[in-house]
This record gives structure tokens, sequence and C-alpha cells, in this order.
């Protein structure tokens, strides 16, 4: 079993060596110098202030060797320093040591993407298995048409839709920030209360495309798994088929759904961005499309390598989870 | 009777009404973008001081923007510009997809080693964050966002062809051409490639719909197709900016982006069980 999570781990060198190239290469795609940017956004550096910027990026040195630096420093995560006005580094305003833990951009991100991977199971699953055991009933046809709605549902839009109906026809909801202005003022219960209801849209648009995928997955695992010999002997020995269905199937239409979820990940990070934006949720994807729209270099590579980096964090957890879950592999 | 696949393939793929219908949307969408000049009541780019903010109404069923623009003209023109960025980036993400699973398919050993893992890297990178990351470099336009989705979306493709390629290297008409001597290109282009280019199709089909819904959530964050030049994502963008006011104009272009790529999919998904003969069964032999 650690061999096997060694040979993992040491797979994911390459892998992440790959990463840094790639993401090194995009640096380079740039119309000029890097730093140009900043010296024409702020034309009061002067051109030695810009000399100096340009050899802390060891710009002055050859490609392979501003990579080894630029390796360097991205593995102490030093991302250096943010173009903007407030010239704060890159990993400070990722995760600021000054806020309250929640209030940490990383956070905020992690946090409603976990919510929205909560949910996504919870909705997901009972959905495939039903489906599954009452294969081309009404109901089955019913959430495969709904699948195909939901796979072809621009997220962005439907979140558009849940801002006009709930937020502003019903006024039900809040459509912006995390929490209200008179938030301080609130007792504790009403804080919590506050916080969920400006969660409910943004977790619900976030996991709606996750939904739609893992719920049709969740539906040809089981429905492989069913016609295995081991469901038909559980049935032939005359166990009933709740028994059948949610012990000896489930268990093993499950394995697939962890490497599932793991493989996800990139595609929430992503979302997040989108989602973030629309809902004005000051997280990690937000501040990336700050760093798109100002050309902000060091940000925009810094939140790509940790974007990256979380991304394999995953697929190991994925691979973990499957061991953890999967004897076959356990006892190996 | 001897039974032609393709006569197979057609009477399976008719038996599916709903992809028979994406199929007939998927032409009509072409159609409409082909003609867009014609079709469209209004100039997209024409600015009506008086007509700001119209709900739908008779002269403008589809309501107009906030410069007064016809939201119907708008759309119409901007299904040129999602079709078009639909098919150059998957047009550039099959070449690469074929280029690369071919490689590795067929000569197998180093290159497909390293083929497979700059894949493996390329779906550890989140792929929106690397297209924005792209674009906050190189700046937006429809010709890089064109670009940049055909970079970031062919790894599907190249392991599909190179799956195809590792099964069908080892048949018999191809160790026979390899025997008598034929060119590893020409047994690449003539015999093997021929032969799997079906799912190919298929998946640039369904490639299709998820670039047109990337170029939409690009367009909508404004790091798209650029203003005024229509698209349906940045007409969301205004949908957003005026959302306590107008609601149509959030309403119609996404509804024409979901039946869009739901028509996309129903129309792929319905070619790919036409074509699999392991779903032929008793229609086939």
């Amino acid at each position: 079993m650690t061999s096997y999570l060694l040979k993992r781990l040491f797979e994911m060198i390459p892998t992440l060596l790959g990463i840094t190239i790639i993401s090194f290469f995009i640096i380079h795609l740039a119309p000029g110098k890097p730093t140009d940017v900043l010296t024409e956004m702020n034309p009061k550096i002067t051109p030695e202030a810009r000399e100096k910027l340009e050899k802390y990026y060891g710009l002055d040195k050859p490609v392979y060797t501003q990579y080894r630096l630029w390796l360097e420093r991205i593995v102490k995560f030093d991302f250096g320093e943010s173009f903007s006005t407030d010239r704060r580094p890159v990993i400070e305003k990722i995760w600021d040591r000054k806020q309250p833990l929640l209030e940490r951009r990383l956070l905020i991100t992690f946090g409603i993407n976990a919510l929205s991977m909560l949910l996504i199971l919870m909705i997901a699953i009972p959905i495939g298995i039903f489906s599954a055991t009452h294969q081309y009933s009404f109901y089955d046809k019913i959430t495969t048409v709904t699948v195909f709605v939901g796979f072809a549902t621009p997220a962005f839009w439907l979140a558009l839709l849940l801002m006009i109906l709930f937020g502003i026809q019903l006024d039900w909801l809040p459509i912006s920030g995390l929490k209200s202005m008179d938030y301080d003022t609130l007792s504790v219960f009403g804080k919590v209360w506050d916080r969920a209801k400006h969660l409910i849209l943004p977790v619900f648009v976030s996991s709606f495309g996750g939904l739609a995928g893992l719920s049709r997955f969740m539906r040809s695992s089981m429905l492989e798994v069913i016609r295995q010999d081991y469901v038909t002997v559980a049935r032939a020995k005359g166990l009933r088929e709740k028994k059948v269905i949610y012990s000896h199937a489930l268990r093993n239409a499950l394995l697939p759904i962890i490497t599932l979820l793991g493989l996800s990940v990139p595609g929430l990070i992503g979302g997040s961005v989108i989602f973030e934006n629309i809902f004005g949720i000051p997280g990690m994807g937000q501040l990336f499309y700050k760093g798109v729209m100002m050309r902000d270099y060091p940000l925009v590579m810094g939140i790509l390598t940790i974007g990256a980096f979380f991304t394999l964090l995953g697929n190991l957890m994925a691979d973990i989870g499957y061991m953890l879950a999967d004897p076959r592999i356990r006892t190996k | 009777m001897k039974k032609y696949p393709e006569k197979i393939f057609w009477k399976r793929f008719k038996k599916n009404k709903l992809a028979v219908t994406g199929g007939i949307l998927v032409l009509a969408l072409f159609i409409i973008a082909v003609f867009a000049s014609v079709l469209s009541p209004f100039d997209p780019n024409e600015i009506d001081r008086h007509n700001i903010l119209n709900p739908p109404n008779i002269q403008h069923p589809l309501g107009t923007d906030e410069l007064g623009r016809d939201i119907m003209s708008r759309m119409i023109w901007g299904s040129r510009i999602s079709l078009a960025v639909g098919f150059v980036a998957v047009g550039i993400a099959t070449l690469i997809g074929i280029l690369l699973g071919s490689v590795a398919g067929y000569y197998g050993g180093w290159a497909e080693r390293i083929i497979m893992r700059f894949i493996d890297i390329m779906l550890s990178i989140p792929t929106f964050f690397l297209i924005l990351a792209v674009i906050a470099f190189v700046g937006p336009s429809i010709w890089n966002i064109m670009v940049i989705i055909g970079l970031t979306s062919w790894m599907g493709v190249a392991r599909l062809v190179r799956a195809e390629f590792l099964s069908i290297k080892e048949r018999e008409y191809v160790l026979a051409a390899r025997a008598l001597g034929v060119s590893d290109l020409r047994i690449i282009l003539k015999h093997i490639m021929i032969n799997s280019m079906a799912p190919v199709f298929v998946s640039a089909i369904l490639g299709v719909a998820s670039a047109i819904l990337i170029e939409s959530a690009l367009s909508f964050l404004g790091l798209g197709v650029q203003p005024p030049m229509p698209s349906w994502g940045n007409i969301l963008t205004s949908g957003k900016d005026n959302i306590e006011i107008a609601w149509w104009l959030s309403v119609f272009p996404g509804f024409a982006i979901l039946i869009t790529v739901l028509s996309y999919n129903l129309f792929g998904e319905g070619l790919r069980d036409a074509s699999d003969p392991r779903l032929w069964g008793s229609e086939g032999s």
C-alpha cells in the first residue's frame, strides 16, 4: 500500500515540473517584456526602478536561468509582488494573515467548492441509483433529459436567471457578496443565517454542472455493477432487494466516483472565476479575474500555479481514497 | 440479404428522435448563421437613442439593449460568431489531437510516453484558468480565443485517436500493408486514419458544443469577443449590468446558447450510438 502511494507521489513530480514549464512559457507570450505593463501603467517608475524590477525577475539572464530562479522562488510560495497599486506580495493577497480565517480568499473559494461538492454528492448519488434501478422508467427518462439540459446550460446564465427570480422578483435571497452590510450587528444565529442566505445561490450554481455529470456517471456505474455475477448471487441466495442494492452493489458502484471527484477539481476551480465574479464573492477566482483584467502578471501566474497544485492534490486525494476504499489495492 | 453498415447506421440514427431533432436544429443554426445579413431585421450595431432598453414588442421581438440596438439582430449575428469560434477552435484541437494521438498510438515507446505525459500535464491545469491566464498575456480578441480554446482542448481527441490506432494497427490488413513495404506515413493516413475517423468526428461535434460554452463564458467576462461585435456571451454581460430592469437581455441569449449546445450534444451522442457496432444488436447481423 505504501509503495503504491509512493509510486503515485513519484509520478507527480514530472507532472508538477511540466506544469511549471507551461506556466513559465505563458509569461513569455506577453508582447515585449513582462515588466512593460507595470511601467506603462505607472509612469512614475524611473528607468532605475525598472531595471531593478527586471533584475528581480531575472529578465537580464538566459531563459533557463530565469526558469530556475522562478522555480526556486515558487517552491517557497514566493510569487513576487502584485503589479497593482498596493504592490503587496501575491501570496499575501491570496492568504492574508491579518484577516480572520474565513475571510481569506483561498479559504472562501475552497469552502464554497467543498460545499458544492458535498451538495453534488448528496443529490447526484441518490438520483443515479434511482435511475439505474428503474432503468427506462418514466422517472429515468425525465432525469436523462434533465441531465442533457443541465450539461448545455451555461452556469453564468443560470446564475443570472436565479438572481432575477430569487433576488429581484421574489426578493428572497441576496444576490451579491458573502454577508450583509449590517452583519456585525446581528446575533450569532443571525450571522449564520445571513451567511447561509448569501451562499445558497453561489453554491447551487457552482454545483450545477457537476450534478448533471455525476448523476449520469453514477447511473452507468450502478447499471454496470448490477449486471455482475455477485449481484445475481446475492439475489439468488434470497437477500432482500434493498440489501442487494445498498450494501452489495452500491459499494462497488461508488468506487469510480472517487476518481471522478478528484478529476472534477479543475472544473470547480475554473468555475469559481465565473460565479465569484457574478455574485461578487471576494475569493481567489475573483482575484484571478481582476488580475487578468489588470494584466497583473505575478498575480495571474501565482494563482495559476496554485490552482494546478490543488488539482494535483485533488487527484492524489482521490488515489488515496480509492486505495482506502478498494481492498484489492489496499492489500497489495 | 447483405447488410451494409451505412444502412444500419442510418436506420439506427433515424430511430433516435432526439438525435434527429438535434441534427435538424444544428442545420437550422448553420443556415441562420450563414444568412445572418438577410435574416436580421436591423443592423446589429445600429444605435437608436429613442428605443433604449425596450422590452420585447412588435418592432423589436426580443427587445433592445442599453444603446437601443435590436437584440434579435444581435443574436442572429452572434450565432455566426459562436459557430465560427466553435468550428475553428475544434478544427485546431482535432488537428493537434490527430497528430499527437496517431504518433503516440502508431510508434509507441518514448514518443508515446512523452505525449501521454504531456496530456496528463495539460489535464491537471484547470483549463479555464489556463485560458484566462493566456488571455491576460496576449489580450482578448475573437482570433485569440479561437486559437486558445483550440490549444487547450485537444487532449480528449489525442487519447481517442491513440486508442483507435492501438487497436487498428495490429489488424491483419495493416500488418499485410507493412509486410508489403508500404511507408509508415501511407499506412497511417490510408489504412488506419480512415478507419478511426468516425469517433473523431463525433468528438468534434461534441467539441463544438463545449467550445461554444467556453466562448460564451469568456465573452460574458469581457475576455472573449469584444464589443461592438455581437456574441451571445457579451449580450449577457449587458444583461448582468441591467439585471434589475431588463430581464430580456439575460433570458434570450442564454436560451440560444442552451439550445445550440443541447442540439450539438444530442446530435453528437446520437451519431455515436448509431455508429457503435456493439450497440447494433439484432438489426446488425
